[in-house]
């Protein structure tokens, strides 16, 4: 009898350690594998800077400092010709300033970029900058109601204002300020009945509401219009905005990026911007 | 058995007359609201769809020319049945015809005590008067 307990408690204790050790073994050689190959991965550190595979269309624009330079009112003609056709409201004021395309500082636009001994003229020239379209927008991530997206077709990060909660995740995302968030309402009106904060209204695109975030959409509604972007084509004659696919080898901006030397904005983050200074 | 039949019965009668007043108030005068009617386009003679989808199931076909052109990358124009190309549009299609929001719009959202919230963004048309 006692004999008999002994050896079943024994069988008992054995099966018991080979239940709760197997697993986790196995575990541990399956961990052992995965760490293998992500370090293979990592062997290349190089791997953020190279090309994504291009697969379908990329879109990105170049923008040329030196034809920015040569013409100052350039940019502001930029500006004015995306925010009219854009109904983006203008507050007057910088706090709850919406842009969808900008001038800022060198300085400012490139502060990864040593600033040291850097050409004075450079220094105190207003930059245009907008939305990079990045390949791998931080933004995207951060929505919680897929308000904004990539667009597969064009690579172009669009939104869907119906969808926006004005959670403003994205612009705490967005490394390069390219979201704005309407804390009043645009569409507030004057005593004769005309949007105060809208000049020239455009009857063919929407405006926004109060608590929905805004940014640029790459002028999709003009591009399936067979157009150009609003600002690439403010820049006509000259080529101070190029406008093109990134992955089509034979298309002017590549060919172009392939000719002359370009900067990215923050470039280590890792977000793949498609556009790209040439300086 | 009811007790206070005398009281209850009655009472039921004057409760249930004084629920249905306005409807039978309504049926007695004849001032019943009318039933909207929308002014109908000035330029085209078809709509996108049948005129009954249309009353019920406009809002349903605006969010989906909105999901397929705004996520899908689908195609902005459409052809009626009869081949007639439109603009897959709130302001660029519907708003073509129908020129007047406040003709159109809101006879039946008014009616029907409905507030959409489209005209929040969207730009609606000038108002002729």
């Amino acid at each position: 009898m006692n004999e008999k307990r002994r050896k079943f408690l024994k069988i008992a204790g054995l099966s018991a350690v080979a239940g709760l050790g197997a697993p986790s073994a196995f575990n541990l050689l399956l961990k052992g594998e995965v760490h293998a190959s992500s370090s293979a991965v990592n062997a290349d550190p190089h791997a953020t800077a190279k090309a994504v595979a291009p697969t379908g269309k990329r879109l990105g624009m170049a923008i040329d400092i030196n034809k920015f330079a040569k013409d100052k009112d350039l940019a502001q003609r930029c500006i004015n010709a995306c925010h009219s056709i854009h109904n983006v409201p203008d507050y007057g004021n910088p706090k709850d300033e919406i842009k969808w395309i900008w001038t800022d500082k060198f300085e400012n636009v490139f502060p990864d970029h040593s600033q040291y001994k850097k050409n004075d003229a450079l220094h105190k020239m207003d930059i245009v900058t907008l939305c990079n379209h990045c390949n791998n927008p931080p933004c995207v991530r951060a929505c919680p109601t897929k308000a904004t997206f990539k667009n597969l077709e064009t690579g172009a990060v669009l939104m869907d204002f119906h969808r926006c909660i004005g959670c403003r995740f994205c612009m705490a995302a967005c490394p390069y300020g390219a979201r704005s968030f309407n804390w009043r309402s645009p569409r507030e009106m004057d005593k004769d009945g005309n949007y105060k904060f809208i000049k020239h209204v455009n009857l063919e695109f929407p405006t926004r509401m109060r608590g929905v975030v805004e940014k640029c959409n790459l002028c999709s509604e003009r591009l399936a219009e067979g157009k150009e972007p609003a600002c690439v084509e403010a820049c006509r004659p000259t080529d101070a905005m190029v406008f093109g696919d990134l992955n089509d080898p034979n298309s002017p901006i590549s060919k172009l990026l392939n000719d002359k030397f370009s900067i990215q904005r923050k470039p280590a983050l890792g977000t793949l911007p498609s556009v790209f200074y040439i300086i | 058995m009811l007790y206070d039949k005398v009281k209850i019965i009655p009472g039921l009668v004057v409760f249930i007359g004084l629920v249905t007043f306005p409807i039978w108030f309504n049926v007695i005068s004849g001032k019943a609201t009318p039933a909207p009617v929308p002014e109908k386009s000035l330029i085209a003679k078809e709509c996108v769809e049948p005129t009954q989808f249309m009353r019920t199931s406009h809002m349903q076909l605006l969010n989906t020319w909105r999901d397929d052109i705004v996520r899908t990358g689908g195609t902005r124009k459409g052809t009626t049945a009869n081949g007639t190309e439109y603009v897959r549009s709130l302001q660029k299609g519907c708003m073509k015809c129908h020129a007047s929001k406040v003709k159109f719009c809101d006879t039946c959202h008014n009616y029907a005590a409905v507030k959409p919230y489209c005209w929040d963004c969207h730009i609606q048309p000038k108002e002729i008067i």
